[in-house]
């Protein structure tokens, strides 16, 4: 992992709001991104990802409340936070009539990239997403894999401080969608960049130094994945025994805890699972037949901190719904 | 480090993946990026149109049906008499309708653009909106001058001489007039974002165009309301110029020239070619402008 922490915030957020006519899409939402980190933004189909990501990447003006990304305003230097920042979409926008060289060509004319170290930059970009043995195909032949990847080149052609990638996996085979974390893994170690993601994939987040969950417009938990998993405590230890009731008994009496009785299964509360396990073993004074630990998961960190599942969450917020650019 | 003008990619050696890669420098906002967007998205219309054989086939189809079609049937009945036929006549209109119909489907690629998502990547690029409307029209104007110059080559069968000085201003007639069409085309792009909803709009606001611009059929002697609503078209000016470099080099009979080739006159004065380029440039400017206002305001 690279230091972070040092300097001023990749992103602040202060008290955002946007509302839509009558529909509140972001509801006061504050956050500091620090430099050099890759922070994931993580909440069900229209909790305001997409809407804070495009307020940020000044697509979207906010109702209320400030922003600055690289150190400078959203609103009022646009130009500036535009030049800073590398943008991948979840709906794909390269031109599938050009070769993927000419559209990345076409992204350095648009920036104003120097066009003294293109070729090799281009090169850089193109070899690090792993698309340069195709760089004269036309996109139209690439995979939705290939396409992304080519994005998130152009993203990082013009060697932007902050990369934003909306929904990066989206609609992409599992085997793309773990090449496409290998890819960003890769760039972390080549680039001094920060990356700001959005998912409602709860694996993936797990690839982020910290996360914010969002839901609803607000931000309702924000630490290290690890530590959030911490926050809602404790691992999940099932076991089955040859006599439930006298183990009930006898973890209420000797070990002090409050077991619970589903289905022929005993599951225990603890801090340190695999530590609790042999102790049990010991001294639970009942054979054991089965015995299972579990970590929390992000999915229960979600279910804590918004009390439904994310699939849940997804159901109710029906398909994924985001404001059209542009309409007013 | 001074963000107005580079951002500094990696500088140091420690990079535990791979080398460390030189600094990017990004231009800042100015004249000379302005003309870059311009270029570049003008080069992208041409490269894009490379692989639309359809369209530049189909763009052909129209004018030949045209010329010959409409020509010879027409022309079994209207004979200006002296070196013209009927076709010489319709010569410089079918030219001007052919490069009207390439340029404002040109425009209104915007619309596919916006669909296929690639509009985003220009919509967040820190360049001046107007800009890519700029490069946009150029592109268009560019292609549908091209086209028509292929149509050029039929001159000779219409009796039109092939005459380099009749060539050229043709060639630049057209290309001012696709320009303002494009633009025509941009503002509709801009404006309405379903392809569903704008090709009946542009027809609706094309075919009047095409047969009040006086480029199927003389305009002279026309009822009263019609004569205003020929002056009100801009289109009438873009094909009178050239209609009128075509019969200026034809060797007819003046009368024959006043009824195939009477000018554009505003209340008895006859507006003078530049005026008249003048006119539709002025019309392209001003669509430009509205579409560009229209476009600064999206996100």
């Amino acid at each position: 992992m690279r230091q972070e922490g040092s300097g001023p915030p990749a992103v602040t957020v202060r008290g955002l709001v946007k509302r839509y006519g009558d529909v509140t899409a972001v509801d006061g939402v504050d956050l500091d991104v620090r430099p050099g980190e890759t922070f994931g933004f993580l909440g069900p189909n229209g909790a305001g990802k997409s809407t804070t990501i495009n307020i940020l990447c000044t697509l979207v003006r906010p109702t209320a409340g400030t922003a600055t990304v690289a150190g400078y305003d959203v609103r009022t230097e646009r130009d500036k936070v535009r030049r800073a920042i590398g943008l991948v979409f979840q709906e794909t926008t390269v031109d599938n009539y050009l070769t993927a060289e000419q559209n990345l060509r076409f992204h350095a004319d648009l920036y104003g990239v120097d066009r003294a170290g293109l070729a090799e930059r281009l090169d850089q970009v193109l070899e690090m997403v792993g698309l340069a043995g195709r760089r004269r195909d036309l996109v139209e032949k690439f995979s939705g894999g290939m396409k992304r990847r080519l994005e998130i080149a152009r993203g990082l052609l013009h060697a932007p401080q902050v990369l934003f990638l909306d929904e990066p996996t989206i609609g992409l085979d599992p085997v793309s969608r773990a090449g496409m974390w290998d890819y960003l893994a890769e760039l972390r170690q080549r680039e001094d960049i920060t990356v700001f993601l959005t998912t409602h994939y709860l694996d993936e987040a797990e690839h982020c130094d910290r996360i914010a969950i969002i839901n609803a417009g607000r931000i309702v938990a924000l630490d290290t994945p690890a530590a959030l998993k911490a926050s809602i405590g404790a691992d999940r230890v099932t076991i089955g025994t040859a006599d439930d009731q006298a183990a009930m008994a006898s973890l209420r009496d000797r070990f002090g805890l409050d077991p619970a009785l589903h289905g022929g299964a005993i599951t225990i509360s603890v801090t340190g699972g695999e530590q609790f396990v042999p102790r049990l073993f010991a001294e639970l004074g009942v054979p054991i037949r089965s015995v299972s630990v579990a970590r929390p998961t992000l999915d229960d960190v979600f279910v804590a901190y918004t009390g439904q599942t994310i699939t849940e969450a997804d159901r109710f917020a029906g398909p994924a719904r985001m404001p059209m650019v542009g309409r007013r | 480090m001074t963000a107005t003008s580079t951002t500094t990619a990696p500088t140091s050696g420690t990079s535990p993946g791979g080398p460390a890669f030189a600094p990017v420098r990004l231009a800042s906002r100015g004249l000379r990026q302005d003309l870059r967007t311009i270029s570049v998205v003008w080069r992208r219309e041409l490269l894009q149109f490379r692989h639309a054989p359809a369209r530049a086939l189909s763009s052909f189809i129209q004018p030949l049906l045209f010329l010959f079609v409409l020509g010879a049937g027409l022309g079994s009945v209207i004979r200006p008499g002296g070196a013209a036929k009927f076709s010489t006549f319709l010569f410089p209109g079918v030219l001007a309708t052919s490069v009207m119909f390439t340029a404002v489907f040109s425009g209104i690629s915007m619309i596919w653009d916006r669909q296929l998502g690639f509009l985003r990547e220009m919509l967040v690029a820190p360049v001046r909106r107007g800009a890519i409307l700029i490069g946009k029209c150029l592109g268009g104007a560019t292609i549908a001058t091209g086209q028509s110059v292929v149509l050029l080559a039929l001159c000779g069968l219409v009796g039109v001489p092939y005459d380099p000085a009749v060539l050229v201003a043709l060639v630049l007639l057209m290309f001012v007039g696709s320009f303002a069409i494009t633009s025509c085309g941009v503002l509709i792009g801009v404006r309405l974002k379903q392809m569903q909803a704008a090709m009946p709009i542009t027809q609706l606001v094309i075919t009047p165009m095409m047969f009040l611009s006086g480029s199927l059929f003389p305009l002279s002697g026309l009822p009263g309301w019609l004569h205003v609503a020929t002056r009100l078209n801009p289109l009438t000016y873009a094909v009178d110029p050239m209609r009128t470099v075509v019969f200026a080099h034809l060797n007819i009979p003046p009368a024959t020239r006043a009824v195939f080739d009477p000018g554009v006159t505003w209340a008895g004065w006859r507006v003078p070619a530049m005026v008249e380029v003048g006119v539709v440039l002025a019309v392209g400017v001003i669509l430009l402008s509205v579409a560009t206002a229209l476009f600064n305001r999206e996100g």
